[in-house]
């Protein structure tokens, strides 16, 4: 049956992010936005204490049936904190997913395994290089089989939790490689590289517009030995495995990306909201638009494109919850997520007027912040493609 | 628990309607548009679905359906889908007998929901709109106000579906004693009461199949047992909630068909050697036009579900009609861009859809779910 209300118990687990959200998060924001490279290890450790600890086992446990979604209405309730800070939670991330999707059981115990004991570590994923974002199929660095082991060669650029995961906790990156360029797609192969694997550099980490809480790295490799075990799923060129696995991570990880944006709009509108409050700036739902004033409209909006956005993005995560194959529409709710929350806060700024444009209060952040959702994992222009092939039944050969 | 999927009820529902729709009605949806009307055998098998006749009690005459919100939406986009002006034209008796099912008195609706019971299609509405270009319902400029044993009720109502053939018509006015929402009451208005004139048919932009008319009301004198409810009266709130639903369900019914079309159109025209679909531009705009269909109606469905579970439905209602007119009017007029030269003649039906997704901005109570 068609149904949009969330059962009391998830409703009250919710309300526990959002105290973190509210008294961990908020509070530091601006510290960590500020000073872009500190590192907060007392939030890390507090974190990953509470996701270790048995005694919220339990309560953290989403619903088995509705995992997904559960994951995209936490992630909105944490990114309404801070959506860097969110993002440098220390946990599997992307590098954990490829390895979810690509990965045998063996690999999966022996990667995945870490982030269950000891010191919080984080995994990354990267695919970026210097030359090529959107076309990821264009990327350049190599993988070479010498003996028992795959040499990696390349440069890769804007990998989130890069720092962490390369140098600082013993976690690993997967790496998007070529075992054959002449292959096209089907040579595309993800590699586990190791914390500290010697051939790994981490040239930089970015300054960025936005989400400063999150190391954005640039990562080198030179001559950098992972064995063959290393090499995510089947060795051999096939069409079938490797980058088309990886891809497919895409259908669940762009609906939390989209809730991503979702909290922090939702973070903008809540300020906004809370302001007009304070300053008898009244809402008056239901009655003629042509009586509603220019910032009454202009909220209204707001809001509803943020509805909207969200439930698209319950909608592809129910999907994948039910079993569905959610492709369209995880781009659906990821390409309008993006540019409703982009435009969300940009609007939340300019109708707080000098409030909205100071660094004393954190709206401007999150019109920094919500820019990123944007572009990564999929710019809103290549979602735009994915919606357009699939609704005309073109391949990526037919429109491009 | 989140779900988006209709029961399958509702997935029968919705595929018989379609069907209706795709072979019956949108077959016959220029003619109407260019005749200014119906054909009645068309009206006929739409009466037959048994949408009205479905929800009326089976002690008239009715099946006694659940009436529920979402299977209404479900409908009402699958009809305007066909065409709107039929969609309206077919669904324009719940207008009167929605409300009096759900708040008349046991005496008003044993009186009169059995004219609606019928083997036929009966004419029956609801005036609601008026003239104001700033319209608000929750301060109409028609009033009601108490004498001895009579209602009086004098102002002007507009876009008033069906009126011309409807022998009664209900009619919303303000009372004096409270104001917004709570102070809108429903009368039961015979056609030929004192005071009451109706128009010529209204000429307009889009609607063109639909008989709409103005009222005015001066001096009009209605009994007072056919103040809608009695005492208690109406909640006004939660019926004109239902309307908004229901007119924001019609538009994903129309965006989706303009929609549709232009992709159809754009994978089959050629330009500079290829599917003008292949190009970005064009793939861009339907890419869009596609998210703002799904939106819409999952905003709707929202709204809807929020009336079947009894909340208050005002602010959902007022923000799923309000996306829901923004967006059928931008992908109407995309629909009628992809189709560029071709989608400004009377010929393709993106051009009268267009003229008919913006009346969604403008007007409101024409339909209810």
């Amino acid at each position: 049956m068609i149904d949009f209300e969330l059962e009391p118990q998830i409703v009250n687990a919710l309300d526990v992010y959002h105290v973190t959200a509210e008294q961990t998060m908020r509070p530091i924001s601006r510290h960590y936005d500020e000073n872009e490279h500190e590192e907060p290890w007392q939030f890390w450790e507090a974190t990953w204490a509470a996701s270790h600890n048995p005694a919220n086992a339990a309560s953290d446990q989403p619903p088995a049936i509705s995992r997904n979604l559960y994951t995209c209405l936490s992630t909105e309730e944490l990114c309404w904190g801070d959506a860097g800070l969110f993002l440098s939670i220390p946990n599997p991330g992307l590098g954990g997913a490829a390895v979810a999707a690509a990965g045998t059981p063996e690999q999966k115990i022996r990667f995945l395994g870490r982030f269950r004991r000891g010191k919080p570590k984080w995994a990354a994923m990267a695919i970026t290089e210097p030359g090529c974002g959107s076309d990821s199929a264009a990327i350049t660095t190599t993988a070479r089989r010498d003996g028992d082991d795959w040499v990696i060669n390349g440069t890769k650029i804007f990998c989130t939790a890069g720092l962490m995961s390369a140098e600082k906790s013993e976690g690993f990156v997967v790496v998007w490689a070529t075992v054959d360029r002449n292959a096209g797609r089907a040579g595309i192969k993800p590699f586990v590289v190791e914390h500290n694997t010697p051939g790994m550099t981490v040239m930089r980490v970015e300054n960025k517009l936005g989400i400063r809480a999150s190391d954005t790295a640039m990562l080198m490799f030179e001559d950098c030995r992972v064995p063959l075990h290393h090499l995510l799923g089947s060795p051999e060129v096939t069409p079938a495995g490797g980058f088309k696995d990886v891809m497919a991570t895409f259908d669940a990880t762009r609906p939390i990306v989209a809730a991503m944006a979702i909290g922090v709009g939702r973070a903008a509108l809540d300020f906004v909201r809370d302001f007009f409050k304070r300053n008898n700036v009244s809402l008056r739902y239901g009655i003629s638009p042509r009586r509603l004033t220019a910032v009454e409209r202009d909220f209204m909006d707001m809001e509803v494109q943020l509805k909207a956005a969200r439930l698209l993005t319950w909608r592809a995560a129910w999907m994948l919850d039910a079993g569905m194959r959610n492709n369209l529409e995880a781009s659906m709710a990821k390409a309008k997520a993006g540019r409703a929350v982009t435009l969300i806060t940009q609007q939340a700024v300019e109708l707080l007027g000098p409030l909205g444009y100071s660094r004393k209060e954190l709206v401007e952040k999150w019109m920094r912040d919500a820019k990123i959702n944007d572009i990564f994992e999929g710019t809103q222009q290549i979602n735009l493609m994915v919606i357009a092939r699939r609704i005309l039944g073109y391949s990526s050969k037919e429109l491009n | 628990m989140i779900s988006f999927d209709p029961s399958d009820e509702q997935k029968m529902v919705r595929d018989t309607v379609a069907a209706f729709a795709i072979e019956q009605v949108r077959p016959a949806a220029r003619i109407a548009d260019e005749s200014g009307s119906i054909p009645s055998d068309l009206l006929a098998k739409a009466w037959d679905l048994g949408l009205v006749r479905g929800c009326l009690p089976e002690n008239v005459g009715g099946y006694d359906d659940a009436r529920v919100a979402v299977t209404g939406a479900i409908v009402a986009e699958e009809l305007a889908y066909g065409d709107l002006s039929l969609a309206l034209h077919a669904l324009a008796p719940r207008l009167l007998a929605f409300p009096l099912i759900e708040m008349g008195t046991d005496a008003q609706r044993t009186r009169h929901l059995p004219p609606l019971a019928t083997d036929r299609f009966v004419a029956a509405t609801a005036a609601l709109m008026e003239p104001a270009f700033d319209f608000d319902p929750a301060d109409m400029s028609t009033t009601s106000r108490r004498t001895s044993g009579d209602y009086v009720i004098n102002g002007a109502k507009c876009y008033v579906p069906l009126a011309g053939d409807s022998e009664m018509i209900l009619v919303y006015a303000a009372n004096s004693a409270d104001s917004g929402f709570a102070g809108v009451d429903g009368f039961l208005v015979p056609r030929d009461s004192p005071g009451l004139k109706i128009s010529g048919r209204e000429e307009n932009m889009g609607l063109k199949g639909l008989a709409t008319f103005e009222l005015t009301f001066d001096q009009c004198r209605v009994p007072a047992e056919n103040r809608l409810g009695g005492e208690p009266g109406i909640n006004f709130a939660r019926l004109l909630s239902q309307s908004r639903v229901a007119m924001a369900a019609m538009a994903v019914g129309v965006a989706r068909a303009a929609f549709d079309y232009a992709r159809d159109y754009a994978k089959e025209r050629k330009a500079f050697g290829a599917p003008i679909a292949t190009k970005q531009a064009i793939a861009f705009m339907l890419a869009e036009m596609v998210i703002e269909v799904d939106a819409m109606r999952l905003l709707a469905w929202e709204a809807a579900s929020w009336l079947d579970k009894g909340h208050d439905a005002v602010k959902h209602s007022y923000q799923a009609r309000n996306y829901a007119a923004a967006a059928a009017l931008m992908v109407a007029d995309n629909a009628v861009q992809v189709l560029g030269g071709h989608g400004y003649i009377r010929e393709h039906p993106v051009e009268m859809w267009l003229r008919n997704a913006r009346a969604f901005g403008v007007i409101e109570g024409l339909a209810i779910v």
